[in-house]
């Protein structure tokens, strides 16, 4: 269905993604192996991580990272951010910025006067951020995929 | 109201999406295989490269203004198109994509307060959800509304990149500012009739005077573009684009051919492109055309260009069919020609019908299991990409086209997705 809206507010009614073919089938109470499933009749929905992951597909994009500035917040080398570039940036959310032009991830907080954007691991210095330099905020990290296996 | 959206130097801008350092620097991106420039940046334009321009003849104005040389990364510029038009469904439910780059919205029993406001929140919502700019037009007819849009982006810096015909004072002052040849609909033949009977500006050609000379001269389509100027909307849903009556794929070869295998294997795959296409455009094609270029300059015989066509015996979608047709073509042009390395071929398929109203013939007909074969061919394909399933006769890789400045599929392929160092700014 969609959604036509003269107020700006309305965006945020999104459009359903029919699009998406990865479907798991999901069963509300465990199966067990070895016996002609039961659980066949209680099949009820499908778990699609598309969907869940991704609030806003259409401003929804995938980045790899590499480096360590953000390994305490659970951003390791090598892991897959899911980045929303619709959400709104606030005190406190990770973020994908731009920063005269050169892309960094970091956690944006406030002061009174400027922003500092932080790093999550000890050994790196937070960044200040003032009128003299060219920043953007590009998207907000909404969650990070690593591989464990 | 209508508006009509555009996006701004779309390839460039679909590129500096993903690689945001070349923002202010002059960036131009190229067509298939390198060869000419079909996009550019407002920098790359200030300093005159031209557009369509074959990259070796501006190839020292590149180098000289230290300019960002990009292939063109279709799947990319796929991929975001589809996402504006999908924002584009936020804001009106009546959607009608144009090309690529460019889309008419239908506003028609929809009220907005205020069409500039409005138009700005288009452009925000894209630039900040894809990172892409955007012009956007509002006027009472689709032609008006592109006569809008080229005022939105052309006086970018006073209009914001929006504009609104929605006074008839606006409408003449638009109408007097844009030249006859840049009328959305006015072909370069019939701009040189007008220009010699004095029809300079779009305003010229309302002129009560012409209507009998458009009426004799350009038919019923130019009636209807004198109305759209006049404010009478004439073009409506779905007329505006035209299914396409023919498809090609063509290719100028890295490397000059003579060795008829490799001939033959091109051939064979530009036939599958080709068929691809027309499925994917649920179309049949009837005649089948293959051409062959030589090298002009290292042939005595004067005669370079070949190019013979069949007519199938009946309606084909099927990559087999076409591809079988495309080298019986190229061989009994082989056996006349004289020529023997060639650079540059195509398979061009014509004669198209929807491929539900097809005929079937009652003596020699296709086998029914190709349609069947192409569905399951196109599904793996488009699962698994890089058109991973492909007849014996064609080579590993599809394209050996030469893409050497092409940029990652950031959207479409995982392993390409962008990177990010997040120690950088430390």
């Amino acid at each position: 269905m969609l959604i036509a809206s003269n107020k700006y507010r309305a965006l945020n009614i999104y459009a359903p993604d029919m699009e998406s073919k990865s479907p798991l089938p999901y069963i509300s109470h465990g199966v067990s192996a070895g016996f002609p499933s039961p659980a066949q009749d209680f099949m009820e929905t499908k778990i699609d991580l598309n969907r869940e992951l991704s609030k806003n597909p259409l401003s929804t994009f995938y980045i790899r990272v590499s480096g360590n500035s953000m390994i305490d917040a659970g951003i390791n080398n090598a892991d897959i951010l899911v980045v929303d570039r619709s959400m709104e940036p606030s005190n406190g959310k990770i973020a994908v910025c731009l920063v005269d032009g050169e892309f960094t991830v970091k956690r944006l907080v406030t002061d009174t006067d400027c922003l500092y954007l932080m790093p999550e691991n000890k050994a790196y210095t937070p960044i200040k951020i003032t009128e003299n330099n060219q920043f953007v905020v590009w998207g907000i990290v909404t969650y990070v995929i690593k591989k464990v296996a | 109201m209508y508006a009509l959206i555009d996006c701004n130097n779309f390839y460039v801008s679909c590129e500096r999406a993903f690689q945001p350092k070349y923002q202010d620097r002059p960036v131009v991106v190229l067509s298939n295989n390198d060869g000419c420039i079909i996009s550019r940046s407002e920098e790359a334009k200030a300093m005159g490269v031209p557009m369509a321009a074959p990259e070796f003849k501006v190839r020292d104005l590149l180098r000289e203004h230290n300019v960002k040389v990009f292939s063109s990364n279709y799947p990319l510029y796929g991929d975001l198109s589809e996402r504006v038009m999908k924002i584009m469904e936020l804001f009106t439910p009546n959607v009608e994509v144009y090309s690529i780059d460019e889309a008419f919205l239908d506003f028609n029993g929809i009220t907005i307060e205020n069409h500039n406001n409005y138009g700005q929140q288009i452009r925000e919502t894209v630039a900040k959800w894809i990172g892409l700019p955007i012009c956007v037009g509002f006027a009472p007819t689709k032609t008006l509304s592109k006569a809008a849009k080229r005022i939105a982006k052309k006086f970018q810096d006073k209009t914001g990149g929006v504009y609104v015909i929605d006074t008839d004072e606006k409408r003449i002052k638009a109408l007097k500012w844009l030249k006859i040849e840049d009328v959305w609909g006015i072909g370069y033949r019939t701009v040189k009739k007008l220009k010699a009977k004095k029809v300079n500006t779009a305003l010229d050609f309302t002129e009560p005077h012409l209507e009998a000379w458009i009426r004799k001269e350009m038919g019923v389509t130019g009636l209807r573009i004198k109305y759209e100027l006049e404010g009478k909307p004439a073009i409506g849903d779905g007329q505006v684009p035209e299914v396409r009556r023919s498809i090609a794929t063509t290719r100028t070869f890295p490397k000059q051919i003579s060795d008829f295998d490799l001939l033959r294997e091109r051939i064979t795959t530009f036939a599958m492109v080709t068929a691809e296409k027309l499925r994917k455009q649920q179309s049949c094609c009837h005649t089948i055309i293959v051409t062959l270029v030589a090298d002009k300059h290292k042939l005595n015989n004067p005669k370079y260009y070949y190019s013979r066509a069949a007519l199938l015996p009946f309606a084909s979608q099927s990559g087999i069919t076409i591809s079988n047709a495309a080298v019986t073509l190229l061989k009994s042009m082989l056996a006349e020609t004289e020529s023997v390395i060639f650079k540059k071929a195509g398979v061009i398929v014509t004669d198209l019908i929807p491929e539900n109203t097809r005929q079937f013939n009652l003596f020699i007909d296709e086998n029914p299991r190709h349609m069947a074969l192409m569905k399951a061919m196109d599904n793996i394909n488009t699962k698994m990409g890089d058109r991973i399933l492909r007849l014996a006769s064609q080579a590993k890789k599809t394209w050996d086209m030469k893409q050497e400045m092409l940029s990652p599929r950031y959207t479409t392929n995982f392993n390409e997705i962008l990177q990010i160092n997040v120690d950088s700014k430390q």
